[in-house]
């Protein structure tokens, strides 16, 4: 009789019984391992540039919070994989994170981190500190080592509101892992070089939300302009860049009416000045 | 086996009241409880609560394997794929096995509730110790003294309500006729939203709870003047108060799988 205390619910696995920690991605490591990604690490040969690539992805801390914005375009070497491909994920109430690299294995992973995230909060009656959420991510990015040297490179970029602060703050990544905390403003992503140098330019510490996403969107314009793989804002198809605010009030995805405005000041702007606004030489 | 399920009931009987009830945008849930720290009411996934009563060691264990059980489910497939029905069956199949197979059953009673779209699609589903199911509608008492609870919230509750209205006629169930209300650190009130994005479930806490009883209270006194005694809103009641228990007992049970 003892084993059914041991062990109360037979017919369905650990369930009832797992005792380890809070981590919902390792609980499915031992009850069923197969649906994590990055398990099967002998490909025949590295896929290179076969599958579909998510490009650039910008953050910047504002006033009370944080503001991340994406391109919406996808690419597999020359071609354009997807035009409205939403790179910039909700992983709980206060944080994001956008991800750059292997599209397929990015969504999967950023799938995985919000239920990763949510499960700690159910199971434990609170939520991570947000360097325990960014440590979290570090080893799922890890985990991934193997498959990233195939050519499945994920690199993230993770953003979200600490309330011992009340503000925002952003973590990078590489391939190995990290995290690596970034003040002010980061990018990443085969455009970022172009959106980082327009954003120390254009970024305004302490500045509101809304001149934040203002100067996101014009990195994003600047980044497309000179790399290929960031797709600019399609005035015909009307797409967007999808753009979040993470305040106290929690995760906002702007509406695309509202980014549809930023998007065409921006654009308005472009006409007459086509390298966008001079930032003071002196 | 009849010693067991005697020994079950007591256990269950000993402790205080939880309340489960529909009102305009969702579903309330209302649990007299001293600690902030050990939870009677909990989160299990996007649409799905959980309330419990009994031995916490061991609810606890359930509502821990429902999370596991929801979240594994929603990766696997899709967040819409996880339903409290589902779960619901999970439970009834742990606690049949471990009522019938084990020395000492489990002295829990569970509600899973699941908020849909409107409110025609919500779901209350209450289990007892030995793995029945019984799908409530528009509320669910359990624990305590639960047939009293059942009498008294019968009186009170009516389709559609405000939350404010819902959990007056909570808290009037929960108290016995002259008795005291429980003070608001002693309450443990939770909803799932309809309207809420993203996650439905929301626990009411602070300022925001004293402003609801506040307007409970209000809501009470506004009643009072024409005929408390003769139990006013009773006058419109809910459809549902016809007969006993919601749904019939052992013989019915919606178990979809095994059964």
């Amino acid at each position: 009789m003892a084993s059914h205390r041991d062990l109360p619910a037979g017919m369905v696995n650990h369930i009832f019984t797992n005792t380890g920690n809070s981590s919902f991605t390792e609980f499915v490591g031992s009850y069923a391992p197969e649906l994590l990604p990055g398990r099967n690490d002998n490909l025949a040969a590295p896929v290179g540039d076969q599958i579909a690539h998510a490009t650039t992805i910008v953050a910047a801390t504002c006033a009370g919070g944080v503001v991340m914005a994406g391109d919406r375009r996808a690419t597999s070497g020359n071609i354009i994989a997807q035009r409205e491909i939403e790179k910039v994920f909700r992983t709980d109430d206060h944080s994001c994170m956008g991800i750059a690299g292997a599209a397929s294995t990015g969504i999967e992973m950023a799938r995985l981190y919000r239920v990763e995230l949510e499960h700690y909060e159910k199971m434990e009656g609170r939520t991570l500190s947000v360097a325990g959420k960014a440590n979290r991510l570090a080893t799922m990015i890890r985990g991934n080592l193997a498959m990233a040297m195939q050519g499945l490179v994920v690199v993230p970029l993770f953003a979200a509101y600490d309330p011992d602060i009340d503000g925002g703050r952003i973590f990078s990544y590489d391939v190995g892992g990290g995290p690596y905390e970034q003040f002010h403003h980061h990018a990443i992503g085969s455009g970022s070089i172009f959106a980082r140098g327009s954003l120390k330019k254009l970024y305004r510490e302490g500045a509101s939300p809304e001149d934040t996403v203002m100067a996101l969107i014009q990195s994003l314009y600047d980044a497309a302009d000179d790399d290929s793989a960031t797709g600019g804002p399609d005035v015909t198809r009307r797409i967007w860049p999808v753009v979040a605010t993470i305040t106290a009030d929690g995760f906002r995805r702007l509406p695309d009416d509202e980014v549809a405005e930023y998007v065409q000041a921006t654009v308005a702007g472009r006409m007459t000045n086509p390298d966008g606004p001079v930032a003071p030489l002196r | 086996m009849r010693d067991k399920a005697d020994y079950a009931r007591k256990g269950i009987a000993r402790g205080r009241s939880v309340v489960v009830l529909q009102y305009e945008h969702g579903i309330l849930f209302v649990a007299p409880n001293p600690s902030r720290a050990l939870h009677k009411i909990s989160e299990i996934y996007d649409r799905i609560g959980f309330a419990a009563v009994g031995r916490y060691n061991e609810f606890e264990a359930l509502r821990l394997g429902g999370i596991r059980y929801a979240d594994i489910n929603g990766y696997t497939y899709d967040r819409s794929d996880v339903t409290a029905r589902g779960l619901a069956n999970l439970y009834a199949q742990n606690l049949g096995q471990i009522f019938t197979e084990s020395i000492k059953s489990f002295e829990v009673e569970v509600v899973v509730a699941e908020v849909g779209d409107t409110p025609e699609t919500d779901a209350i589903y209450r289990l007892t110790f030995d793995g029945s199911v019984f799908d409530e509608h528009g509320m669910a008492v359990m624990g305590g003294q639960a047939e009293a609870v059942t009498t008294r919230l019968k009186e009170h509750y009516r389709e559609g309500m405000t939350l404010a209205q819902a959990l007056e006629a909570a808290l009037a169930a929960l108290t016995e006729p002259g008795g005291e209300r429980p003070p608001v650190g002693q309450l443990e009130v939770a909803v799932l939203d309809r309207n809420r994005e993203h996650r439905k479930f929301q626990r009411l806490v602070g300022s925001r709870l004293e402003t609801l009883l506040a307007e409970a209270a209000a809501g009470r006194a506004a009643q009072a003047p024409p005929a408390e005694s003769e139990s006013a809103p009773g006058a419109v009641s809910a459809p549902e108060s016809g007969a006993g228990p919601a749904t019939g007992p052992e013989g019915d049970i919606d178990t979809g799988s095994g059964g």
